[in-house]
């Protein structure tokens, strides 16, 4: 089999203002938001979005990205989603948060949001780490994943607890109507969390209810890997216990 | 306008509403409830949402999520359900979102909480404290109109008393015509440039500069400051002591120094009735002529510290209230009992009370 031609093109969305933002090399965070920023112009929603944002590595991106956005606090996105989206009902409304930020902190928001049937769309960004802090354990770091709190034995089950499975929960919850997990480690997972994220978007623009994507994003920094040994360390660590899939649709 | 009798805590929901007020958070908590039921059913009859909330802190961030939209908001609560919403408060100041907050407080224990804050950082909100339902309506309406003119949140500080007391009441919505639309809410960018609604800067795109940016806060302080400072004073001319007291109590304090009036004592009142912005002034210039002021107030001592500093030192101080709460702790307690004042005021009076 003959390798394909490889084509530098530019990937540079129209909604971005500008490229600089201060993430790592490697990072899978601007690629999830370059997939949100495409779909946001191909649906023409631009001009009607409310973006959502907590706090974390991410928060780099409500000053760089050409869409209104309300910034919230540490787990509270949900919430001031909620009130934005019920005084604003013909508006696009999405949060964007953490692991640390969605399913740490601001759980029962995330949860109560799901189950009042809230017609916004949430997106997880799911690295297992505080990434901004430095690497520290979340409650979706996997079993045996070594962060700044777990680094002499990684995360172990009878001191640490079990990671938290969101989407699954989420899935179970009466209020939600779509739910989804992809990834952004290989261009196959990217196309697929391109087509989720767009059915997410589609539900909420069709008024029919929750929903909610969970995207799996590399950290090479805090997981102490090359970023080329990112979408490996997904595959090993991560996808076992987050495996890509629709968990719930309409 | 024709007056309608209706309970405080209605009477306050009504305000907003009439206010403008179309969202409306709220978690159950004593002597707060009546707000939220009231809301819960009227809101949606002028086209507005309350919601039952599952915390306090879902609550106070659902309310950031409408006010950031620029729609005019309320929540309320009783003091432990506020201090759970301080960060929110804190950041709300920053982010400059207007939002009204009611305190229904469980006796006053909550001044320093109200004129301090809970939260972090170099904020504060306005704190307007009424003493009957009549200037709760009023207070509460202009909360919203001083909330949106320094985009900055206002709380409205009452009490169980307050909440449960009926009264007869009009409503006279104010002229908001002077407020600058709102060009800084997040609704979608449509044809203007987009936003980014946030704490750690102003809207603009590409210009997040924290430091300069809470300078700007603090520095709004002082002007607010000078433009929303409010007192009622009474009885001051040939007053040989002066009452000092806010809320429902300075209510019973007004006829307590009616009643010393009337047994021969010279005393009068000074009632803030904002309490940041503290009506310094007003408090010094009562010190000015009187031998020394009396503070009424159902805690332990806290707006005494704020007569204190406004005082300087220039006549004794005396305290003559105090924790008081009947057996459900909610705060109408013997203390209020007017016999009680004015036997403290006249401890003052003859020279008696300790500074």
């Amino acid at each position: 089999m003959s390798t394909p031609e490889l084509k530098k093109v530019s990937a540079k969305p129209d909604l971005l203002l500008s490229t600089h933002h201060s993430l790592c090399p490697g990072c899978g965070e601007p690629l999830a938001l370059r997939v949100i920023l495409e779909l946001l112009a191909e649906l023409g929603v631009a001009e009607r979005t409310i973006c959502v944002c907590g706090i974390g590595c991410y928060t780099a991106f409500p000053g760089i990205i050409d869409v209104d956005v309300l910034q919230a606090l540490h787990g509270r996105a949900p919430s001031v989603a909620t009130g934005a989206k019920r005084v604003l009902p013909d508006r696009f409304v999405f949060t964007l948060q953490g692991d640390g930020d969605m399913v740490s902190e601001g759980l029962q928001e995330i949860i109560h949001s799901a189950a009042r049937g809230e017609k916004f769309t949430a997106v997880l960004l799911n690295n297992g780490v505080f990434g901004e802090t430095g690497g520290h354990m979340t409650t979706t770091s996997v079993l045996g994943q070594r962060t700044k709190t777990t680094m002499d034995t990684g995360r172990v089950a009878e001191k640490h607890g079990y990671p938290i499975k969101i989407a699954d929960l989420i899935a179970q919850v009466d209020g939600s109507t779509y739910v989804a997990r992809g990834a952004m480690h290989t261009p196959a997972a990217i196309a697929w969390t391109k087509r989720i994220l767009g059915e997410a978007f589609r539900v909420q623009l069709e008024g029919e209810g929750f929903s909610f994507v969970e995207v799996l994003t590399m950290c090479p920094t805090d997981w102490y890997v090359e970023p080329s040994e990112t979408p490996g360390w997904i595959e090993r660590n991560f996808t076992g216990t987050y495996p890509l899939k629709i968990l719930k649709h309409p | 306008m024709t007056k309608v009798l209706m309970e405080g805590s209605h009477a306050i929901a009504e305000a907003a509403i009439q206010a403008g007020c179309r969202f409306y958070a709220g978690y159950p908590i004593t002597p707060s409830t009546e707000i939220l039921e009231y809301m819960s059913h009227r809101l949606p009859q002028v086209g507005g949402v309350c919601m039952n909330a599952e915390s306090e802190l879902e609550a106070i961030n659902m309310v950031w999520g409408a006010a950031g939209c620029g729609v005019r908001a309320m929540i309320a609560s009783t003091g432990q359900g506020i201090s759970l919403m301080q960060e929110s408060f804190a950041e709300l100041a920053n982010a400059e979102i207007p939002c009204v907050i009611v305190n229904m407080m469980r006796g006053q224990g909550d001044y320093f909480q109200a004129t301090r804050g809970g939260g972090h950082g170099d904020y504060r909100h306005l704190v307007l404290a009424p003493h009957t339902v009549q200037e709760a309506v009023d207070l509460v309406m202009l909360a919203f109109h001083v909330a949106d003119r320094w985009r900055n949140p206002a709380l409205v500080l009452g009490d169980f008393v307050l909440g449960h007391t009926s009264e007869a009441v009009e409503f006279r919505p104010r002229d908001e015509s002077d407020l600058p639309p709102k060009t800084w809410a997040a609704t979608g960018k449509g044809s203007r440039a987009s936003l980014n609604v946030t704490p750690l800067g102003s809207p603009e795109k590409l210009d997040l500069k924290p430091g300069d940016h809470y300078q700007a806060i603090a520095a709004k302080l002082p002007r607010i400051a000078a433009a929303e400072t409010r007192a009622e004073t009474g009885l001051l001319d040939d007053a040989e002591v002066a009452v000092v007291a806010f809320g429902s109590p300075a209510r019973f304090v007004k006829y307590a120094v009616h009643a010393c009036r009337a047994q021969g004592m010279k005393v009068g009142w000074v009632r803030p009735i904002s309490l940041w912005p503290f009506p310094a002034e007003a408090v010094a210039a009562a010190a000015g002529r009187v031998r020394a002021l009396a503070v009424f107030e159902q805690n332990a001592g806290q707006m005494i510290d704020d007569v204190r500093l406004a005082v300087l030192g220039k006549v004794p101080v005396v305290p003559i209230g105090g924790i008081s709460h009947d057996p459900s702790g909610f705060g109408v307690g013997p203390a209020l009992a007017p016999a009680n004042i004015i036997a403290k005021i006249a401890e003052v009076y003859r020279g008696k009370a300790a500074a």
